[in-house]
Formats: structure tokens, C-alpha cells, sequence
């Protein structure tokens, strides 16, 4: 059963075509890798996921909850925007924790403000959230006291808080210093092994062979193609897609 | 420079202070308020209202505070609008400061780095909900330093209240000295009760610039 379902995604800057119909769909549990060139869309394909930008066309399923793009900006529309997102968690390549709050305050905003948790409850929930990525000694800790991988960890919490169908990553990785990369990967692998679903565009090539189910190659805003990592990594179909790989490896 | 002058005019020139200090801490809470809505409603670009904020900034800020000040005291009652020196006063000061304090909002807004509002919208906050809980607050400490210097700037300007004929410090200097004719003595003690007071309250906001930038303090 797939728990995402895109239908003919488009999306243009002025006469841009950035994302040219993308259908692509997920089930429950599986991780998929979104890779490519930079330019290819795949961030834009991930930000037009929860709205971050507003696709241009198609239509955008998450659970039993599906968003027509285009059309006014209501009231009514705006609600359905956020319903969305509540139900998925994005993870940022710039981390963007709340600098004037603490780690725990970060993962304790959302069930606070969008899940009306009372406070005692989101402080626990904030605990064993930021334990189970590993920094259960780092509370009280303000972001601007912490390592970016620690950050983005933190950012990670922040996102399950609220108890996400899916989670996005957008490059997760590539703001931090090689050393701290493998901590937020880790984290991540955990939660994969958990079950949850998640879409994750990034460059870390081994890190794809690991823990994706599928690769998704992408480039000029098309999806080139499609499969396992073996399938992928292994032998490529698409002149474009060994292109990439010979010159990324 | 005789010291008994000095001393004899300071019960007066204090009392004059605290009209001063009335003036300017009435228009600083008056235009704080007027700062904020202005700045919300030319970044929210909420219709018509935006148009007037707008042209609100651009006449306050390209004409004389003066000439706002004879406007508003000798040139409203010609149509009705009567109002007492001190009312004027505090009327030309918060509409002044307003203006200013609304460019100095908006300014610390825009530069709250745009990834803390794709933060809490992704998270499925409302605009106003990332606006109050996420963007102000993280604003109001890129905000104070230029706060701190619009409050200088209006206690200073109380002084231009005088000429409307309220007996605030340098109105009162002026009084002393038709009786005293020690213009010197006077306004030095008069520039120095200034200088004690705006020292006081730039020490407040300093110590209120530290207090909610700690969080950056590694």
C-alpha cells in the first residue's frame, strides 16, 4: 500500500520548468533516495512535498489526505496546506533549530503549538525524543551551544514530535564537517530499521547503498530512473545516470 | 558661573525633567505601538492599510519634526481639532517616533534568516502563530540596538516641545534664565541633566541586549 502518491508534479519558475510531471509513489516503511545533479529538481520535488514551495500542477497524496495544487489561496486551502505538513516531518540541510529556544524547547514547540500538548507532556515526549537520537544530556542545551551534528539531530527531533507519516530530508547532511556526518546518517538508519518512511535526497553515495530501498535518479526536473541501489549503483540503464555516477564516485 | 545659581534653579529645572521624562516615556509607549502595527502591516502587505502605512513613514520621515509639531498645535484648530500643548506634544512625538521605530521593526524582521519561517511552517503553524513565537522574538534582539538609539533621539526632541509652550527642561532653562541672566550656567546644567538621563536609560537597553542575546553566547 503506498503512503505517498504524486500524480504529474509540475513545477516552473517564471518559464522554468523546474519539476516537468513527476509521478512517483512510496509505500509504508520504505526509504527512497532521491539523487541527481544539482539543478535536476530534487530539492524542489522534496520542498513542494509540504508546500514550501506550491507546485504548479498535479496532485499530492499523503495517507488518505490529498492536496490538488493550483486554485486560490483560501482560508479553507491554507488549513488543508497545514494539515499536510503536520503529517510530514522536513528536515533542513540548514537544520533552522529556533536559536532562541533550548534542544528541548525546539522539539517541544510542535506537539505545543499544533498538537495543544500540555507542557509537562511535551517535555517528556522532548526527552525521550532527543535520547533516542543521543543527546539526552544536551536538554537544555541552546543550538547555538551545539555541534551541527548535534543540531541537525536535534532538528530531527524536533520533527518527530510530531509523530510524522513520513519524513523528508533535504540534503541532510551537507552543511556539516565530514566527521559529523556518519552521527546524523546513523540516526537516521536507526529510523529507517524502525519502519518509518522517509524520502531522502542527499550525496552520500554509500550512505544511499546502505539504507535505501529504492534510488530515484533524477535530472532536468524528469525522473531518469528508478530502482534498487543495486539496480542503480550497479548497472545503470540510463546513459545519464552513469554519467552522474562516474563523476560523483 | 556662581554656584548658588546653580542651586537654586535645580528644584525647578528637576521638576522640568520629570515633564521631559513624562513626554518622552508617554510617546516612546505610543509609538512602539504605532511601530509595530505599521511594520506588521507593510510586511504582511495587508490591502489599503499598507498603502496608507506607507505614505504615514514617507511624510513623517521627509518632513521637519518642527513643522509636524506646528501643524499639529497651531494648524489643526483651524479645522476643529483643538488640542492642549501637552497633547500636541505627544501627538507630533509618537507620530514621529512611530515612523521611525516601524522602519527599525520591519528592518529586524526581514532580517530574521528566512529558514526559521520555512521551520515553523513546515511544521504546520500558521503565519501568525510562526510570526509571534519563532520570528518576533528572535527580531526584537536585532531590533534593540536601533530602538535604543530612536529613544535617544526622542528624549532629545522633547526639547522641541518648548516651543509650543510646554515647561519641560529647556523651556524652564529659558524661564530661569530671563530671570537669572546666566544663560551659560543654565543650559549647561540643562545639557547635563539630559546627558545623566539618556545615559541611564542607554545603560537599561544595553543590559537588555545581553540579557536576550544570551542564547548566542556560546
Amino acid at each position: 500500500m503506498s503512503i505517498i502518491q504524486i500524480h504529474q508534479l509540475k513545477k516552473s519558475f517564471g518559464t522554468n520548468e523546474v519539476l516537468q510531471g513527476i509521478d512517483l509513489s512510496v509505500s509504508k516503511s520504505e526509504v527512497v533516495v532521491i539523487m541527481g545533479p544539482s539543478g535536476s529538481g530534487k530539492s524542489t520535488l522534496l520542498r513542494c512535498l509540504n508546500f514550501l514551495e506550491e507546485p504548479s500542477e498535479g496532485t499530492i497524496q499523503i495517507g488518505e489526505f490529498q492536496v490538488i495544487t493550483g486554485g486560490k489561496i483560501d482560508s479553507k486551502r491554507k488549513k488543508a496546506i497545514r494539515e499536510l505538513r503536520k503529517r510530514t516531518g522536513f528536515v533542513f540541510q540548514s537544520f533552522n533549530l529556533f536559536p532562541h529556544k533550548t534542544a528541548i524547547e525546539n522539539v517541544m514547540e510542535g506537539p505545543i503549538v499544533i498538537h495543544g500538548a500540555k507542557k509537562e507532556e511535551a517535555r517528556k515526549l522532548g526527552e525521550a525524543l532527543l535520547t533516542k537520537v543521543g543527546l539526552g544530556d544536551r536538554c537544555d542545551y541552546y543550538p547555538a551551544q551545539l555541534s551541527g551534528g548535534q543540531q541537525q539531530r536535534v532538528a530531527i527531533a524536533r520533527s518527530l514530535a510530531l509523530n510524522p507519516m513520513v519524513m523528508l530530508y533535504d540534503e541532510p547532511t551537507s552543511a556539516l564537517d565530514p566527521e559529523l556526518v556518519r552521527e546524523v546518517l546513523q540516526v537516521i538508519k536507526d529510523l529507517a530499521q524502525e519502519g518509518m518512511t522517509m524520502i531522502i535526497v542527499t550525496h552520500e553515495m554509500s550512505f544511499a547503498k546502505d539504507v535505501a530501498d529504492r534510488v530515484v535518479f533524477m535530472d532536468n526536473g524528469v525522473i531518469v530512473e528508478q530502482g534498487t541501489s543495486e539496480e542503480i549503483f550497479g548497472n545503470p540503464k540510463e546513459e545519464r545516470t552513469r554519467q552522474f555516477l562516474s563523476s560523483v564516485e | 558661573m556662581d554656584p548658588t545659581i546653580i542651586i537654586d534653579s535645580l528644584p525647578s529645572l528637576l521638576e522640568a525633567t520629570l515633564m521631559t521624562i513624562f513626554l518622552a516615556g508617554i510617546s516612546i509607549v505610543i509609538a512602539l505601538i504605532i511601530g509595530f502595527f505599521t511594520a506588521i502591516v507593510r510586511i504582511v502587505k495587508v490591502r489599503v492599510l499598507n498603502g496608507i502605512a506607507n505614505i504615514y513613514v514617507s511624510i513623517i520621515r521627509g518632513t521637519p519634526l518642527l513643522v509636524q509639531i506646528f501643524v499639529i498645535y497651531y494648524g489643526l484648530p483651524q479645522i476643529g481639532i483643538a488640542l492642549d500643548p501637552i497633547s500636541s506634544g505627544v501627538l507630533a512625538l509618537s507620530l514621529n517616533a512611530g515612523a521611525y521605530l516601524s522602519e527599525s521593526f520591519r528592518a529586524s524582521i526581514l532580517s530574521v534568516d528566512n529558514g526559521q519561517m520555512e521551520a515553523s511552517m513546515a511544521m504546520g503553524m500558521t503565519y501568525s502563530q510562526a510570526l509571534r513565537r519563532i520570528i518576533l522574538p528572535q527580531s526584537l534582539r536585532i531590533a534593540i540596538p536601533t530602538l535604543s538609539n530612536s529613544f535617544i533621539v526622542l528624549i532629545k526632541d522633547t526639547s522641541l516641545v518648548s516651543v509650543i509652550t510646554v515647561t519641560e527642561l529647556l523651556q524652564m532653562s529659558s524661564l530661569i534664565i530671563a530671570k537669572t541672566f546666566e544663560p551659560l550656567t543654565i543650559y549647561l546644567v540643562a545639557a547635563t541633566i539630559y546627558w545623566v538621563l539618556i545615559s541611564f536609560f542607554t545603560n537599561l537597553l544595553d543590559k537588555l541586549e545581553i540579557k536576550t542575546s544570551r542564547y548566542l553566547v556560546r
